[in-house]
């Protein structure tokens, strides 16, 4: 596979040298919406976006996006960060080329990627001008789409609010042996980056001692708030805050806890591949997504986080000042990913 | 065939008809080649050698210390002798009721058993989590509102290995049912009514005549039913995960999360591989001692035991089995399509048209896979078909040299888990000359590949009870053999080849392991889209989709069934 893996690259680069023509002139400059962009983009008609995004919330995005450009109808490619990052890296060293856009929750993902050379460089014009400069790649490979936390959970049903856990550590009590759900860094990116987070600041014994409370393990950050609101398990180890917000909201029994110790930050960028079969609807869709529309949205919808500065917050979401974050540290996850696996699969047996 | 020897050269008509038996071994022994020599090639490569190509046995090595590898190689097995068990339990009773007795409403319970052999056992494993995961599963809810059991309390747990080995079983046990009904239908009543004119009783009659004619039947269905526990994917990783085990196929699975290790998954295949062969070469050393030519040229009607006034317990034994992987399972995805909480039951207040708008209106993908699945369903069903067709007569007959090595590669892919054929596959096809990956084509090979064991094996039962008595009096007289085949072979056989094509239809509905691993997102089918809807619990999208998969397919066993001249009533168990 190592001496496919070469060959293929070479071709792609070829390839996507070719496709550089139309770009690589403007890499730097921000680009604007333009009555052009949107006219290319509509003789394409369609956008594969490929993303780790709660399903109904990408949904949601792409219908929005489908009904400002009429014409350009929006694929929604949804699975765990993990697993969506296995599919790209099947489809491009395959020599398919099949992705115009991805958002994964694993930041780590565009370093390597960006590495491959596989992304194309696109700054939209909003993000340059508003957007803090933390919250982007230089180059324009890739741009922060949302920010959301791993946070612990509830079913109010269940857990009295004066018994519920506080931190990380409260997991532990053997009260909650067999009560708890929580997602799996090999399938999902918000739990990949979470787990770096918490080996880093609790250590590795923490997970072990976890692994022993008989947790019941599912795949995707979005399924333990899930669980939780069905009542199948009271207390989620690990997760995502929006989806329980999101239900909390639609009258659901289930409560937000942000651990004592810390609570891990995900951020989720999203960028533009190279060889993206539909360049200009992808460009187009990557613009729009950033702009303070898609960004509000992302706030009242998806009861996300936005960088977008100019974007309105809703009351219901704890904000990110307020709580004790946790760093997120993309580097850092990229270099430790391989042993997160290995060492979660031995502790916890799948 | 000593016949044919004993007559003089002469007595062959003059014409020099072709026969195409050779090109035809030739051309399907080819086919087979690429479908399956290919793939495990690539596969024991892998399983040989270290990432940098250098020839090792240390990926061997890690399989049998590793307790990473044992203790999935240990639950498969515990698996699959179960549930084979359970199956042959359930099935054999109901197909000899169904088959041989008097009891009411025999057809339509060989409906409801096509219904749970549809069924995708992935599907099922999802719909039984809404009815018994501990806590919010249904029939755990209504226990404990019966009973007024406090909260934690809970009387089934499906995150359980028994949970497990119970959901394979529901949808396996169809297998043997077919196998042990089929093998009853084509006993003639003539053997029973001698042993009841020789004074044989009832019960007798049963137990010397009856169940060993059926026998060969369900070792047979026995042996399928072991492997389509041992390989199956789906229900596995909808259960075994949240319980915190492995099976082999998920462990294999998992080996190719990033960062890929191919050459471990292809070194844990390889024990299913040599377990499987084994089992196929018990199943032929029985069948070869018990081959029985119940289909001569003449046939008395089967007789049908009066049951009497156990009728009614027999009708209720059936009833409760078929609960299991039919009532219960689709009531479930029922009451979640429409309730705001899939585990909720559904009443006034919170019935919700969402989930069906959500997939219809909102869900993307759903289009495109409902679209794959049908097409590749056709396909496959259509070319899997007429393959098997040959290669059983071919087999069947003796007709060539070398058919033993076209049964084996014929039944070779039921010791592939999915999964392995279709990162074989990837392997094999992700590269020049032949690029098919991220296509349609290489899902059709998969899929037909899949498809071939099972439709091969039940093709070749049917060959079986038909004997060759009349295909060599049609040979005498001067066809061909391809004449023969078509004349007098194919009329017999065709319930048989029409349930075979339903059979391939629906197995292509149903499959998830090879999909899982050749999709791409343009060639996705509906299957892969349940088990990534999975993967986030969208437990109501689920359920719309998985009731949209039955009625394709309920749509096309009832179609083909009424297709004039095929016999209407006459499929029975596809």
């Amino acid at each position: 596979m190592r001496k496919l893996r070469f060959s293929r690259r070479a071709l792609l680069k070829a390839s996507a040298a070719m496709a550089a023509g139309t770009f690589a002139a403007r890499a730097n400059a921000a680009e604007a919406i333009t009555p052009a962009l949107v006219e290319a983009a509509r003789k394409e008609g369609k956008v594969a976006f490929y993303t780790a995004m709660d399903l109904p919330v990408a949904e949601k995005f792409g219908k929005a996006f489908e009904a400002k450009f009429p014409g350009i109808s929006v694929r929604v490619e949804r699975s765990g960060s993990e697993r969506v990052f296995q599919r790209v890296g099947q489809e491009m060293t395959s020599g398919i080329h099949a992705v115009d856009v991805v958002n994964s929750a694993d930041a780590a993902h565009f370093i390597v990627w960006k590495r491959n050379d596989w992304l194309a460089p696109y700054l939209p014009e909003e993000v340059a001008r508003l957007y803090p400069a933390q919250y982007y790649d230089p180059d324009g490979f890739s741009v922060t789409t949302r920010v959301w936390l791993s946070s612990l959970g509830y079913n109010t049903n269940r857990v009295k609010p004066e018994d519920a856990p506080k931190s990380f550590a409260d997991l532990l009590d053997p009260k909650w042996m067999g009560k708890m759900v929580k997602g799996h860094p090999a399938y999902s990116g918000t739990i990949m980056t979470a787990t770096f987070q918490i080996v880093r600041e609790l250590g590795w014994p923490y997970l072990e001692k976890l692994a022993k409370q008989k947790v019941m393990q599912v795949q995707s950050s979005t399924d333990p708030p899930k669980k939780l609101a069905l009542g199948e398990r009271g207390v989620m180890a690990d997760g995502n805050d929006y989806n329980l917000i999101q239900l909390k909201e639609a009258g659901q029994p289930v409560e937000v806890i942000y651990p004592a110790e810390g609570t891990p930050l995900v951020t989720g960028p999203t960028g533009v591949f190279k060889s993206a079969p539909n360049p200009n609807a992808a460009r187009l869709f990557h613009n729009w997504l950033h702009s303070l529309e898609a960004q509000q949205l992302l706030v009242d919808f998806a009861r996300q986080h936005s960088v977008h500065p100019q974007v309105q917050e809703k009351p219901g979401v704890r904000k990110l000042s307020d709580i004790k974050l946790w760093k997120d540290d993309p580097a850092g996850v990229e270099k430790a990913s391989e042993e997160i696996k290995a060492r979660y699969a031995q502790i916890f047996k799948v | 065939m000593p016949m044919t020897i004993a007559l003089p050269a002469e007595a062959t008509p003059p014409k020099h008809k072709l026969d195409l038996s050779w090109p035809i071994l030739i051309l399907f022994a080819a086919v087979l080649c690429v479908l399956i020599i290919l793939p495990m090639s690539w596969l024991l490569y892998y399983s040989l050698v270290d990432r940098t190509g250098a020839f090792t046995l240390a990926n061997f090595k890690t399989l049998v210390t590793d307790p990473v590898f044992i203790d999935p190689l240990i639950t498969t097995l515990i698996l699959a002798v179960s549930s084979s068990i359970i199956c042959c339990l359930a099935a054999a009773p109901m197909g000899w009721l169904v088959a041989r007795t008097d009891m009411p409403l025999r057809r339509t319970v060989r409906a409801l058993v096509t219904a749970s052999f549809v069924t995708p056992p992935f599907l099922g494993a999802i719909a039984w989590e809404l009815l018994a995961a501990p806590n919010s599963g249904l029939l755990n809810k209504t226990f404990r509102a019966v009973t007024g059991a406090p909260q934690d309390e809970h009387l089934f747990n499906i995150y359980s290995l028994g949970g497990l080995i119970f959901v394979i079983s529901c949808y396996t046990f169809p297998y043997v049912f077919v196998l042990v009904a089929n093998a009853l239908d084509r006993i003639p009543g003539d053997l029973e009514d001698a042993s009841a004119i020789l004074g044989g009783r009832t019960w007798t009659t049963a137990r010397r005549v009856t169940v060993p004619l059926a026998m060969p039947a369900l070792v047979a269905g026995a042996l399928v039913a072991f492997l389509q526990a041992m390989t199956l994917f789906g229900s596995p990783a909808i259960l075994a995960i949240p319980a915190g085990f492995h099976t082999m196929t998920t462990k294999i699975w998992s080996l190719f999360n990033y960062p890929p290790k191919p050459e471990l998954a292809a070194a844990a295949s390889i024990p299913l591989l040599i377990l499987t062969v084994l089992l196929l070469r018990a199943e032929h050393f029985i069948l070869g001692r018990r081959g029985y030519s119940v289909v001569g040229g003449k046939q008395g009607n089967p007789r049908l035991v009066k049951l009497e006034g156990l009728k009614w317990a027999a009708l209720a034994f059936v009833f409760i089995v078929l609960m299991c992987p039919v009532f219960l399972p689709y009531g479930a995805l029922l009451n979640a399509t429409f309730s705001h909480v899939a585990t909720s039951f559904v009443w006034f207040d919170n019935f919700t048209l969402h989930n069906i708008y959500f997939v219809f209106f909102e869900l993307s993908a759903t289009k495109l896979a409902v679209k794959n699945t049908f097409l590749l369903g056709a396909a496959s069903a259509t070319i899997g078909t007429v393959m098997a067709l040959v290669i059983a007569y071919l087999t069947s007959r003796r007709a060539i040299a070398g058919y033993r090595a076209l049964g084996f590669l014929a039944t070779a892919p039921v010791a592939i888990p999915g999964i392995v054929l279709g990162v074989g596959l990837f392997l094999s096809y992700a590269r020049p000359p032949l690029v098919l990956y991220g296509t349609l084509w290489i899902l059709l090979i998969a899929f037909i590949t899949i498809a071939l064991p099972a439709a091969y094996q039940q093709l070749q039962s049917a060959f079986r009870s038909v004997h060759t008595d009349i295909e060599d009096a049609s040979r005498i007289l001067g066809a061909t053999r391809l004449r023969t085949l078509w004349r007098i072979t194919a009329p017999l056989l065709r319930t048989s080849v029409i349930a075979t094509w339903c059979f391939i239809f629906v197995g292509v509905i149903r499959e998830l392991s090879a999909a899982i691993m050749l999709f791409t997102s343009e060639t996705k089918v509906i299957s892969v889209l349940i088990f990534d809807l999975n993967e986030s619990g969208d437990l109501g999208a689920i359920s719309v989709l998985g009731l949209i998969m039955l009625a394709i397919t309920f749509a096309v066993v009832i179609a083909v069934n009424r297709i004039p001249g095929f016999g209407e009533t006459r499929l029975r168990n596809a």
